[in-house]
């Protein structure tokens, strides 16, 4: 093992077809037209001296390192910022060049610290690389005269100096130590696009600011590491590596986060992490991060982590801590028991959208083919469940259309029920710099989002919907496309049933659809809807991206099928920069669906009446498998609470926090006589376990993750697991407790197995993994390098289908009791209900839960900034402290879910899509009052939470 | 939803169902809603729904009713 050096090009990549031949120290070499002399010179294998340059961002022309001579031109130019020409012929070492750049370093080094032994960067410092490069062996200037490296000059305080900026939990900024080459600038705005570093000043007073030269934490820095990343001295370092040390090796693996799914590579000292460093070859964030990935994996070494099997009798008990051998029999023999007293369907399983896919599929395996039914579910059921009814309905298969990639061919995108800078924050810098390069943005969304306004990214269209009419929004949209003749009628004669389209067509056609006759519940200016939809029919390639704005609702399904119509009407289907693009939650979200985890269909979504692919599993299991599709996770519970399921093993979901009703969630979970939770960390859904067994993280298993993208990653086991067993391995001798033949020894076996039962997943096995870096499924005989796109020829169904959207407003209505109407989202520094990113330095920026309410209604009740606040609804209530602002509009409000203690959960009501019962946690109608402190239920919760979480011979643990 | 009821929530669930059929073609709507509950419903939520059915079927959409033949019944438990 040893530390992987990625080559820097020192300028991007041209994307020019026409090929020019040059001639650089007397070799040839053939490179695109508008490459970069910098970069043609690395690919023939000669690497010039530079410091401002690097192949994350275009060239920039200040470091004057990089210079070469062209036979025939004067001067000396820099390499980085001219261009190949043909024929002609280069040189990068002469006697002047030597000379020159000795000259510029030694002006760099006057300037600079020589602390070198005692820097964070020694071993990883590119001026300490260019200084012996060049040949540096002597300066000549002391620094008496003016510096950015002394406090004092002769005794007097010297202006030019600043101290070291630590507000950053994870990296500090030593101005002393910069040499200004703006690389940490042009990451901000090119890479990140958030624009938040600058310099100040010009000429010798030149100097990095963050915003208006604030400290890094208060600026308008997200904290996505890639300054830190360009930084080619000490100035930006993470605090991990001023702690440790350098790295001494890595391994590329992929972020346990959200469903961007980034490489890493996670650079280690034997098995301490150094840190993560976002890995360029990585296909869905092409070396990019943000601040969760980069830096949030504290968690996986908190003290919280428990580490030890724990078995129960009564929830009231404290925890009694086991062996392993003691818990896997506890738990045999209380299923098998449940199942003798209750019958073979009282019991059941749920995967996780935060394991591997060999975890997921051992665990509905073990469901399937050990519990003899089909009661597993995923967490997936209360997100994107409805992607996968809908798409599967329209075009035949439930995954998104396109690579991260087909951004940057994209003209118009549409956000719909997403917020990617704080959701999808690396794929929103990739959307980003398109919108730079001149695409359009259309935004539907209640509240408004960043993407709406903010640096050099402006929406053309914010169409701000009352929660809960985006079947109408999108309805009207595709009403005027038709009534406008913009639909794309060649396209769908090709590609869709006609007859299909024709009655849709009518369908939406109809006057009640039209932008004027739903502004009056849209609460959208029809002339906003009417510009909208020409846009995306006209503007060129049109994708669609959403989020959980779309399906947690009760018409979820039916406005994800809306989408797909708007995409098939346009035309916007089977090429780069178009389609429809479903952006997941959690890292193994499309995973754990293509594994089975739904009742009602196994790997790689076939249904499980079907008996040829039933008989494909029972006969490699050795089993017969029940034809009937089993309980969903909500199912599951009014069955809990029905008497007649009794026993869940849940493998990493926490869905006392995470489902909505926590009341009836709790209720369903207390009914129950077995409840094993397997999880990192005592969960919420733990104070209502019998069995706790500990997990392992992202860092100590192998295994593979599927993004949003349909793309297979490897994630690549780092150090030994904490706990003493994988997830995988857990759920294992689990099985072979229960008397299932089980024997794989790695969990490259257990894609054999997966590749070898799902047709779309053939060819994928940890070699091949390996040799391609990722696939994206299907990945066959038909596909052998995967599917960036899909849809190519045709649709998976064979005819597009179109389907009436017909809008059906919820149940859930605001009235006299309850006049706002409450919808939930993420914030950047969190991920889902916060179990890992609490128990990291991302709460700097979080602390707490906020209620985002509008101006006019905090007035009218008597409530300012930051006051606590009782939230009801018809189910529950809970506390908050205000937020006011104008992001939402009157009679809106909105939070986050990411911290326990707001129960935001208590709020949701037990509503659900009518297809895949997934919740509508996106509309909830509720009052807002003042409040002095925690509402009774808080208090009960938790004490009861206290109560739960006793271990027997220790001391309570805090949260 | 009334608590009341013990069979409120299923109710609810198959009149969804069929509130989206009801406003696709009608030669299709009543085998959708079939089609649907067939492919997502354990067979204990469709024996309570025939339960209800066979005791008049009170609160369900007609469509649901309509449906109904065409939904495949579990065996009593």
């Amino acid at each position: 093992m040893s530390l992987i050096h990625e080559i820097d090009y020192g300028t991007p990549a041209s994307k020019s077809e026409k090929l020019v031949t040059l001639t650089i120290d007397g070799r040839e070499i053939t490179v695109p037209e508008g490459t970069s002399i910098m970069r043609a010179a690395m690919e023939a294998g000669v690497e010039v001296p530079k410091l401002c340059a690097s192949d994350m961002m275009e060239a920039f022309g200040s470091c004057r390192l990089c210079l070469v001579e062209i036979e025939g031109r004067a001067g000396m130019p820099a390499s980085c910022t001219t261009p190949v020409a043909a024929g002609i012929s280069v040189s990068t070492q002469t006697q002047r060049l030597k000379d020159v750049r000795r000259g510029v370093m030694e002006l760099y080094i006057s300037d600079h610290p020589l602390d070198c032994l005692t820097c964070a960067a020694n071993g990883d410092c590119e001026l300490q690389d260019m200084a012996g490069a060049v040949g540096l062996r002597d300066v000549r200037y002391g620094y008496d005269g003016a510096n950015h490296v002394k406090a004092r000059n002769n005794g007097e305080i010297n202006r030019q100096w600043a101290p070291k900026d630590e507000s950053n939990p994870y990296f500090t900024f030593d101005p002393a130590k910069c040499i200004v080459c703006s690389r940490c600038v042009r990451a901000c705005e090119e890479v990140q696009g958030t624009f938040a570093l600058t310099i100040s000043g010009r000429g010798f007073d030149s100097k990095v600011s963050a915003g208006m030269n604030e400290d890094f934490v208060s600026s308008e820095c997200v904290s996505c590491g890639a300054c830190v990343q360009a930084c080619p001295t000490a100035t930006l370092t993470e605090k991990s590596v001023i702690e440790i040390g350098q790295p001494e090796h890595s391994v590329v693996t992929t972020c346990a986060y959200c469903g961007v799914g980034c490489s890493f590579k996670a650079e280690m000292r034997g098995e301490e992490l150094v840190r993560m460093v976002p890995w360029k070859d990585g296909q869905a964030n092409r070396g990019h991060s943000c601040v969760k990935g980069r830096f949030a994996y504290g968690y996986s070494s908190h003290k919280d982590r428990i580490l030890n099997p724990m078995v129960r009798e009564k929830i009231t008990d404290p925890w009694r801590e086991v062996t392993w051998e003691e818990a896997f029999a506890h738990v045999a023999s209380e299923f098998r028991r449940i199942q003798y007293q209750y019958g073979r369907d009282s019991v059941g399983g749920i995967t996780s959208s935060r394991c591997t896919n060999e975890e997921t599929y051992l665990v509905q395996k073990l469901v399937r083919a050990g519990f003899g039914n089909n009661n597993v579910d995923t967490c997936a059921r209360v997100c994107h469940s409805p992607t996968g009814y809908g798409l599967n309905q329209t075009f035949g298969t439930s995954a998104g259309t396109q690579n991260f990639d087909s951004v940057e061919h994209t003209d118009v995108a549409i956000i719909i029920g997403a917020n990617p800078t704080d959701g999808h924050p690396v794929f929103a810098s990739r959307l980003k710099k398109r919108l730079r390069e001149g695409a359009k943005l259309i935004v539907i969304d209640p509240r408004r989002i960043d993407l709406v306004r903010s640096a050099h990214v402006e929406a053309s269209y914010h169409l701000p919907i009352k929660p809960g009419t985006n079947v109408a929004i999108l309805t009207s949209l595709a009403h005027v496309i038709v009534t406008e003749g913009l639909a794309n009628e060649a396209f769908i004669r090709e590609r869709c049933d006609w007859s299909e389209y024709e009655d849709w067509a009518a369908f939406v056609a109809e006057p009640y659809h039209s932008p004027e006759a739903t502004e009056a519940y849209t609460g959208v200016p029809a002339e906003l809807v009417r510009g909208a939809a020409r846009l995306y029919a006209t503007g060129g390639n049109g994708a669609i991206y959403y989020g959980l704005g779309v399906t947690e609702h009760s018409q979820g399904s039916t406005t994800v099928m809306a989408i797909a119509n708007l995409a098939m009407v346009t035309g916007n289907i089977g090429r780069p920069g178009v389609g429809v693009n479903p952006l997941r939650g959690q890292n193994n979200v499309q995973g754990s669906c293509d594994m089975g985890s739904f009742p009602h269909e196994l790997p790689g979504y076939r249904h499980i009446s079907d008996d040829a692919t039933r008989e494909i599993f029972e006969k490699l299991w050795g089993v017969t498998l029940s034809n009937e599709p089993g309980l969903r996770i909500p199912n599951m519970l009014d069955a809990a609470v029905d008497g007649t399921f009794k026993a869940l093993y849940i493998q990493g979901e926490d869905i006392l926090q995470s489902d909505p009703d926590t009341k009836h969630v709790a209720a369903g979970l207390a009914a129950m006589e077995c409840v094993v939770v397997q999880d990192l960390f005592l969960n919420e859904t733990a104070n209502y376990a019998h069995v706790f067994l500990p997990g392992s993280t992202f860092l100590e298993k192998d295994g593979t993750f599927t993004n949003a993208e349909r793309r297979i990653n490897r994630v690549r086991r780092v150090m030994r697991p904490k706990n003493g067993y994988a997830d995988w391995e857990v759920t294992q001798t689990l099985a072979q407790a229960m008397g299932l033949d089980w024997n794989y020894g790695h969990p490259s076996e257990i894609m054999d197995e997966i590749a070898a039962t799902t047709p779309s997943f053939a060819m994928v096995s940890y070699d091949y993994l390996d040799k391609m870096g990722s696939v994206q499924w299907p990945c066959n005989e038909k596909a052998p390098l995967g599917s960036p796109i899909m849809h190519v020829d045709g649709f998976v169904r064979g005819k597009g289908k179109f389907i009436r959207t017909e809008y059906v407003a919820t149940d859930e209505k605001t009235g006299p009791r309850f006049p706002l109407l409450l919808t939930t989202g993420r914030i950047l520094s969190h991920y889902n209900v916060g179990a890992q990113t609490r128990r990291t330095d991302n709460v700097v920026w979080h602390p707490e839960d906020r209620l985002e309410i509008h101006p006019h209604d905090a007035e009218q009740r008597g409530i300012r900034d930051g006051d606590w606040i009782r939230l009801a609804s018809r189910s529950g209530e809970t506390t908050l402290r205000s937020l006011i602002t104008d992001r939402v509009a009157p009679g809106v409000v909105y939070t986050t879910f990411h911290h326990p203690t707001t129960q935001a959960n208590v709020i949701t009501t037990d509503f659900s899509d009518w297809a895949t019962n997934c919740p509508e946690y996106k509309v909830t109608a509720v009052q807002v009052s003042p409040s002095n402190g925690p509402s009774d239920w808080q208090v009960d919760y938790d004490e009861q939470a206290r109560q739960s979480r006793r271990i027997a011979g220790k001391l309570e643990a805090a949260e | 939803m009334s608590p009341e009821n013990p069979n409120a929530k299923l109710i609810y669930m198959a009149n969804q169902i069929a509130t989206f059929f009801q406003s696709q073609p009608a030669e299709v709507a009543a085998q959708g809603v079939a089609t649907h509950i067939n492919k997502y419903w354990e067979p204990r939520m469709r024996r309570k729904l025939f339960e209800h059915i066979d005791h008049g079927g009170e609160g369900l959409n007609p469509l649901v009713l309509e449906a109904a033949p065409k939904i495949r019944r579990p065996e009593a438990a």
